[in-house]
């Protein structure tokens, strides 16, 4: 970034240092301001006394019943939520490359379809219209597996198209290798171009994770048991309920930031490690459609 | 079937969820403009409010910055803006509508800017423009037209994610889209026909944008 802000301006001479100087402390006064104010409408509302934010240092049973579940009912349904979307996007990734035009066309038709849906409208639709009243699965699970279900279907969809762009990005010579040393084209997609179009993609991958993550907070709508939820019975229990969300959105927060810190981490190591993966990690537009398409 | 497309405004709630989206890609582009600027700025206090802002809105769930809204910002803090109940959920779901994709929009004008050659900002340097003239006269207009296709991918997101205001909106007076499939499913039980009816509705909402952005990231890209 330094690079870049190198070359958009010059090295300030006095005058703009001056400039920049009453920037400097406009900014800061505003910013000041605006977290004054907050804060004094908190302190208005009563939300800022101790009893209310004390717990979470003193309490331990605010994290062991109520934070601490939550989280975990978040990280449960983001972690089952990923492996199959995984799975689900590898079969169909693979379906859209396929050289059989049938399957190619009935597994583009899937993916585009869950892509343009809403993932709240699937997470709707399966509880109220399916698994709440069907009784397929008990009551209790029925809220996890309608999460779980939409979140499959809408990551899957994404990763699909992740899969698609990997194995696009290759250098054409990988599949040409494959072909003349007479592998047949399935063959030459699962033992030499998915291998290497899946490490490419790890990045975008692990970036997905921060989308599952947030994405997971829609269950709060359904009644399922997560971090947000956990959240408002905190707040209706101890009176603290403006205090309860801004830890549960700080968590959100701290552990979306490691997952994007982990992303860029192992896109240098790919980088570093300079075989195959490195160069074809360039498939910017799907990534940034992965990442903007988050909720 | 029938009964249900007569009893129930579906039209009405699609057009809600379009108000939605066209209010919101509105202010998220002011806000987004505002914070990319910032970004880019040779202050370093500015430049570090832009980082935090993007980084702090990119990763709060949407429905967290929703229900946070309404009953933190709205009830308790006492922050309504208009006092009837469905009106004032209709505009904190505007505002954090354009909160949470400014934060995207931002991001989409910076990979903007990254397109943009070395060559023309030390153009505009060396002909004397200071960085406000250089932004806007140079800079701005090639990081925008760099920038529609991830701008239409954010503009796409946006629109399913005016989906989330159902959280606070619901089944109220002016429900929108996926308030109502709930209150069609909770009243006369699922049926995957009226749920296909707002699947395709969606559709139909984001193919354009997606077609769209796509033919005018080609006309309008910066010939170099």
């Amino acid at each position: 970034m330094t690079a870049a802000h190198d070359v958009l301006f010059d090295a300030p001479g006095p005058r703009a240092r001056r400039r920049h100087a009453v920037m400097t402390v406009v900014g800061v006064v505003l910013m000041v301001a605006g977290i004054w104010v907050v804060l004094r409408r908190m302190a208005d509302a009563n939300q800022l006394e101790a009893y209310q934010w004390k717990g979470f240092v003193t309490e331990p049973v605010w994290w062991t019943s109520y934070l601490l579940p939550g989280l975990w009912g978040t990280i449960k349904a983001a972690a089952l939520s990923v492996v199959f979307a995984g799975i689900f996007g590898v079969v169909f990734g693979m379906g859209r490359l396929s050289h059989v035009p049938a399957i190619r066309w009935v597994c583009g038709v899937v993916v585009e379809f869950f892509r343009a849906v809403p993932v709240l409208m699937m997470m709707l639709f399966l509880y109220f219209g399916y698994f709440a009243t069907s009784g397929v699965v008990s009551p209790s699970t029925a809220p996890l597996v309608s999460v779980v279900i939409a979140l499959t279907l809408y990551n899957g969809s994404v990763i699909a198209e992740l899969v698609r762009s990997g194995v696009h990005g290759l250098p054409k010579g990988q599949s040409e290798a494959g072909l003349s040393i007479g592998l047949t084209p399935g063959q030459t997609l699962r033992s030499i171009q998915l291998p290497q179009a899946l490490t490419a993609m790890l990045p975008a991958l692990v970036g997905q994770l921060v989308v599952v993550l947030k994405d997971s907070a829609l269950g709060y709508v359904i009644t399922y048991p997560e971090l947000l939820s956990a959240a408002k019975t905190l707040g209706s229990a101890y009176s603290n309920t403006l205090p309860a969300y801004i830890v549960a959105a700080l968590l959100f927060i701290v552990l979306n930031y490691l997952l994007t810190r982990l992303a860029g981490y192992v896109e240098g190591w790919l980088k570093r490690r300079g075989t195959g993966g490195g160069r074809i990690v360039t498939e910017a537009p799907a990534q940034g459609e992965a990442e903007a398409a988050t909720t | 079937m029938g009964d249900i497309l007569r009893d129930y405004d579906i039209l009405g709630a699609f057009w809600v969820t379009i108000q939605l989206a066209a209010l919101s890609a509105i202010g998220s582009l002011l806000i987004g403009t505002v914070m990319a600027i910032f970004r880019v700025s040779p202050v370093r206090t500015l430049r570090l409010i832009g980082a935090g802002y993007v980084n702090i809105v990119r990763n709060t769930p949407l429905t967290v910055l929703m229900v946070m809204s309404i009953l933190g910002f709205s009830i308790i803090l006492g922050l309504q803006i208009s006092s009837d109940q469905a009106r004032d959920s209709y505009w904190w779901a505007v505002i954090m509508l354009s909160v949470y994709h400014a934060a995207f929009v931002c991001e989409a004008l910076r990979s903007g800017v990254n397109t943009i050659p070395l060559g023309q900002a030390e153009a505009a340097r060396s002909i004397g423009l200071t960085f406000a003239q250089s932004l806007r006269e140079v800079l701005l207009p090639q990081a925008f037209r760099g920038a529609i296709a991830p701008l239409g991918s954010t503009l796409i997101a946006l629109v399913k994610n005016t989906t989330v205001a159902a959280v606070i909106l619901g089944t109220s007076a002016t429900p929108e889209a996926a308030g109502m499939l709930a209150q069609i499913t909770e009243n006369e039980g699922g049926s995957l026909g009226v749920f296909m009816i707002f699947a395709i509705g969606f559709v139909i909402l984001t193919l354009p944008v997606g077609v769209g952005a796509t033919s005018l990231s080609r006309r309008l890209a910066v010939k170099r």
